[in-house]
């Protein structure tokens, strides 16, 4: 297995150290992740790749606080969370992580900037909503509902719900997974665009090795395990991608 | 067991709570149908029975005295099958475990046979023999309350004199199904009681020989009531006839036809209500349940099962759902039938039918919660049943939201997020939130019904006896008694205070209207008897001319400064001209008032008094019952505090139990319409919600957008029950008594509407909190990978 950065935990502001997770479904137990190390470095993308079953979505799961690992430690900024109560939990969501789904998940009865305002009201230091929306280029779509928006579009307006409140990290999980190509490349290319403009620290979870081409670093996870953790020497533009 | 049956079970469990919260409304609609109906069939069966069995009056009437050859006349109007001409008299019984002395009416059985009306259903022992002159038949309740039994004897005074009767047998009437003793408020078994003796006897103590002063008539079929009483009135009035009445006006039958009417319009009303809200809920609950199984239901129609069996299926599993409901709902209307029963046993003497639920009731009401369930679920069915195979496959259409015209308002749209959730989902679907909040509606009502009476009774006996009836004790004479007695009250020992009063019955007439009713003449400076309105405001005897109920003048078409005609029925029986000079919103009756001298003037006669009131010293009110008793004009005693706590006793016990009962149906109901409302929701919204989660939301930022909806239809439920209820209140009112009679002011206390509004909101909250309890297993991660 490639050798981690010496100094990396050093400069992680986030990173999940010898984390295991094991689920009991009934009599059965699922080893989902087995001892896994894996830094996010500040102002990075990083993509989590991995065949279904792999553990990448588990593993986005602990690094966003959704879940505790069963052993192991998710340090932030050093600091351990992976004790951390639900409330602690929530709290850190709320102040220092964006999600993107593969589904979207909009609010259907709110219009594309009610849902960003949804996330700036509950926020610290949020971007304005028309801002935020300005950013992934659909101004012209903010009253419009989520039943009126592309899966693109929706895609975009989840990123600007994402990136609105400024959080310290962006964890995508398979955001282009409900996408036809044309319409992922367009989706990839705010992510990178949000990565580099804010400088927000930004982990992709895919399927899709090409991808990888645009990150950074690429974590290879296989059976639960790190198979790989690479720096990206040529790291090419969204729109360069082919699958 | 099929395939599909075992789905059916297993979406029930699933389904359990809801399930339950509806099965429960569903019971107590049943529930209520069969008390009320089992009721009312009880009571009315019985009452029908009785009156056939007992030969029943169909009228009545009270005269001075005529002589037996009158009734003679009487039968003889066309139309009048039978007449019973009796003797009826008041008498004293002073009892040894009594201060006060309990009030009798005695009544005359004929020489021979059984009486042809009004007969009498002997419980125990034997009819008084002919020829014994202190044998009688003793009300039956009157005897329990005093532990009496054929063989005792009871103190009583006829005409003045003492006598020690026997009670020979101890009996129940139909004419006393609802024993209220004359000037009463309620039945009291202890202080009323109607006894039987024979014709001689009571001839011989009263000087009757050969007269009568109450006859009783049977009508035959299809005959003008109102010409008969015409026609006897005629007849009766040489021998001071008081005037004839029908059934209505009978004080028994009355008041247990107020009660069945309450009855009837509740056995409708009360029981649909529950049942409406049952279909409401099964429309949500299975609307939901076929949308989250369109796949299901695409694949059991893509396999080859036809649309009949789909439509089967569902309707099988609200078939489980109104059968365990209606199973429950039996045993409890069983079980509330016979306790309604026997509180109504308490207080209406029908020989009853006990323990019987009459099964074309329960079938009634298992069909009907069958109905209306089928009802409720018949568009959700349709839906199911109507869907193609490929279409139910793919994913519904997206949910199309839209702002609406009221997010034009100015400012609206600065509201927080997560209120215009809550708002646009209200909005979406605003019949649903319309009978949401109906449902809260109906079950605030209810509780206010269940409790409201109460609250009038109070203010009306502060009115009536703690300001209008200022007196200890009223006492009533046989006949006129001239003023000067009352210096010799005011000499017994106890009395602080002595009053008297003079009435007079009449027959107020106008044209062609006309009632029957008493004139009051009232002293000028009367303390112990003074005059309220229902509104709690003083009225003053007028100088001159009469002060007469509002309800009179409007039945008079009368008012004030109008003449009017009063036939006196006493003295010389004569008709005056009389002028109304105000009118007064009373509660009770259609009587006038004058000074007390004026009305001797129109009488003509020197000033007497017929009733004394008294205020006592209560270390030595013994004493002066005992001296009172022994006052040979003396017809009936009554202590004010006696009657209170006898009314308190009661009506407090018949409200308890049914404010009780009626709470709980009605948080029934409010539990099952947040709940079920709350539940679907949450199905509905539980990506929605996870995603919020996600998102930083708290959850109880999460829990207000949930129940927030249901916040919303539970305070537009809330004003919209207030009305209900005081509308509901004010319909049962009217059917309660006659407003000739009695009128109930509509008044429901702030402590009744609050309480109301606790419970609902409290059910509410109970309702919430079981909910609340699944927001927290949201699945947070399982949101991130689905698309619905």
């Amino acid at each position: 297995m490639p050798q981690p950065n010496p100094n990396s935990e050093q400069s992680a502001i986030l990173a999940a150290h010898d984390v295991s997770k094991v689920y009991q479904m009934g009599d059965v137990e699922v080893h989902a992740l087995r001892g896994v190390t894996v830094p996010l470095y500040e102002g990075e993308l990083m993509v989590l790749l991995g065949p279904s079953g792999s553990g990448k979505s588990t593993l986005l799961n602990i690094l966003g606080a959704l879940d505790v690992p069963t052993s192991g430690q998710v340090l932030y900024r050093g600091h351990d969370i992976s004790g951390a109560g639900d409330r602690e939990l929530t709290e850190f969501r709320r102040d220092n992580v964006g999600f993107v789904f593969q589904f979207y998940n909009l609010v259907p009865s709110l219009t594309a900037r009610e849902n960003i305002a949804l996330v700036t009201e509950i926020s610290k230091t949020p971007l304005d909503p028309g801002e935020a929306l300005e950013m992934v280029g659909l101004t012209d779509r903010m009253d419009h509902f989520p039943a009126q928006l592309s899966g693109g579009e929706q895609q975009r307006v989840a990123i600007a719900r994402a990136v609105a409140k400024q959080p310290k990290i962006l964890l995508c999980d398979e955001p282009t997974g409900a996408l036809d190509f044309k319409t992922g490349i367009r989706v990839l290319e705010v992510i990178d665009e949000v990565n580099r403009a804010l400088g927000t620290t930004t982990a992709v979870i895919t399927h899709h090795a090409p991808i990888a081409s645009m990150a950074d670093r690429v974590v290879s996870l296989s059976d639960g395990r790190v198979a790989s953790d690479v720096t990206n020497d040529r790291k090419v533009s969204p729109h360069e991608l082919t699958w | 067991m099929k395939v599909l049956d075992r789905k059916l079970f297993r979406d029930l469990t699933r389904l359990k709570g809801q399930a339950f919260t509806i099965a429960l409304v569903v019971a107590v609609g049943v529930a209520n149908y069969i008390t009320l109906r089992s009721a009312w069939r009880a009571l009315g069966d019985s009452r029908a029975a009785y009156y056939e069995q007992y030969r029943f009056a169909d009228v009545f009437a009270r005269l001075k005295r005529a002589p037996d050859s009158v009734a003679a006349q009487i039968h003889d109007v066309r139309g009048v099958a039978t007449v019973y001409p009796r003797v009826v008299e008041e008498v004293l019984l002073p009892m040894e475990d009594m201060i006060t002395p309990a009030h009798g009416q005695l009544i005359s059985l004929p020489v021979h046979g059984r009486p042809p009306l009004n007969d009498v259903y002997v419980k125990a022992g034997r009819f008084p023999e002919s020829g014994r002159g202190n044998e009688v038949l003793l009300y039956e309740p009157f005897a329990k309350e005093h532990r009496l039994r054929p063989g005792s004897t009871i103190p009583a005074i006829l005409n003045g004199k003492l006598h020690e009767l026997i009670v020979v047998g101890l009996a129940l009437s139909p004419e006393y199904v609802f024993a209220i003793e004359p000037g009463g408020i309620t039945s009291d078994d202890e202080r009323f009681a109607p006894m039987w003796m024979s014709t001689s006897a009571i001839e011989a103590a009263f000087q009757m020989e050969g007269a009568f002063n109450d006859v009783v008539l049977r009508l035959e079929p299809g005959v003008d009531e109102r010409a008969i009483l015409v026609a006897v009135d005629r007849i009766l009035k040489p021998y001071g006839g008081l005037g004839a009445y029908g059934r209505k006006l009978q004080v028994s039958d009355s008041i247990l036809d107020g009660e069945l009417a309450q009855i009837e319009a509740m056995v409708i009303v009360l029981p649909g209500v529950f049942l409406a809200v049952a279909a409401f809920l099964l429309n949500v609950v299975f609307s939901r349940l076929v949308t989250l199984q369109r796949g299901q239901i695409a694949v059991i129609k893509a396999v080859g099962y036809g649309n009949s069996t789909i439509a089967l299926h569902y309707v099988k599993m609200v078939f489980v759902i109104v059968l365990i409901g209606s199973l429950m709902g039996v045993g409890l209307g069983a079980w509330l039938a016979d306790a309604m029963l026997d509180l109504y046993a308490k207080f209406f003497r029908l020989p009853m039918a006990r323990g019987r639920i009459d099964l074309p009731v329960v079938i009634n009401a298992i069909i009907g919660s069958f109905v209306a369930a089928l009802v409720g679920i018949g568009f959700a069915v349709h839906k199911a049943v109507t869907l193609p195979p490929a279409e139910a496959m793919r994913p519904p259409s997206p949910t199309r939201y839209h702002a609406s015209s009221v997010e034009r308002i100015p400012g609206i749209r600065r509201i927080r997020q997560t209120t215009m959730m809550v708002f646009r989902e209200i909005w979406r679907r605003p019949l649903r939130t319309v009978l949401s909040s109906a449902g809260i509606a109906f079950a605030l009502a209810i509780i206010i019904l269940g409790r409201f009476g109460k609250d009038a009774h109070g203010p009306i006996l502060d009115l009536q006896f703690g300001r209008q009836q200022r007196e200890d004790i009223s006492v009533n004479f046989t006949r006129q008694v001239a003023n000067r007695g009352l210096g010799y009250l005011a000499h017994l020992p106890g009395v602080d205070q002595v009053d008297g009063y003079r009435v007079t019955p009449v027959r107020y007439r106008s044209g062609a209207r006309w009632r029957d009713s008493v004139i009051v003449g009232l002293p000028p400076d009367s303390h112990l008897r003074r005059l309220f309105n229902r509104q709690f405001r003083p009225a003053r005897i007028p100088h001159s001319g009469l002060l007469i109920t509002n309800v009179l003048a409007d039945i008079l078409d009368a008012k004030p400064g109008d003449f009017i005609e009063v036939e006196l029925k006493e003295g010389d029986r004569g008709t005056r001209r009389v002028q109304i000079s105000g009118t007064i919103d009373e509660a009770f009756g259609l009587q006038g008032y004058m000074q007390k001298s004026s009305l001797h003037e129109l009488l003509r006669e020197k000033p007497t008094i017929n009733t004394a009131l008294l205020r006592v010293d209560p270390s030595r009110e013994a004493e002066l019952q005992m001296r009172l008793t022994d006052i040979p004009t003396v017809q009936s005693i009554h202590r004010k505090r006696t009657l209170l706590e006898r009314f308190e006793e009661q009506t407090g016990q018949t409200m308890q139990v049914i404010t009780l009962i009626l709470t709980l149906f009605a948080t029934a109901i409010a539990v099952a319409v947040v709940y079920n409302n709350a539940r679907v929701s949450l199905s509905v919204r539980s990506r929605d919600l996870a995603t919020l989660r996600v998102l930083g939301f708290t959850r109880a930022e999460v829990s207000a957008i949930l129940l927030g909806e249901q916040g919303v239809q539970v305070l537009l439920g809330i004003p919209i029950g207030l009305l209900l209820g005081t509308f509901g209140a004010q319909g049962l009112l009217e059917l309660q008594a006659d407003p000739e009679q009695f009128r109930m002011p509509m008044l429901i206390s702030s402590r009744t509407y609050a309480f109301s509004v606790v419970v609902i909101l409290a059910a509410a909250a109970l309702s919430a909190l079981l909910v609340r309890r699944r927001l927290d297993n949201l699945d947070l991660i399982g949101v991130l990978k689905t698309r619905e």
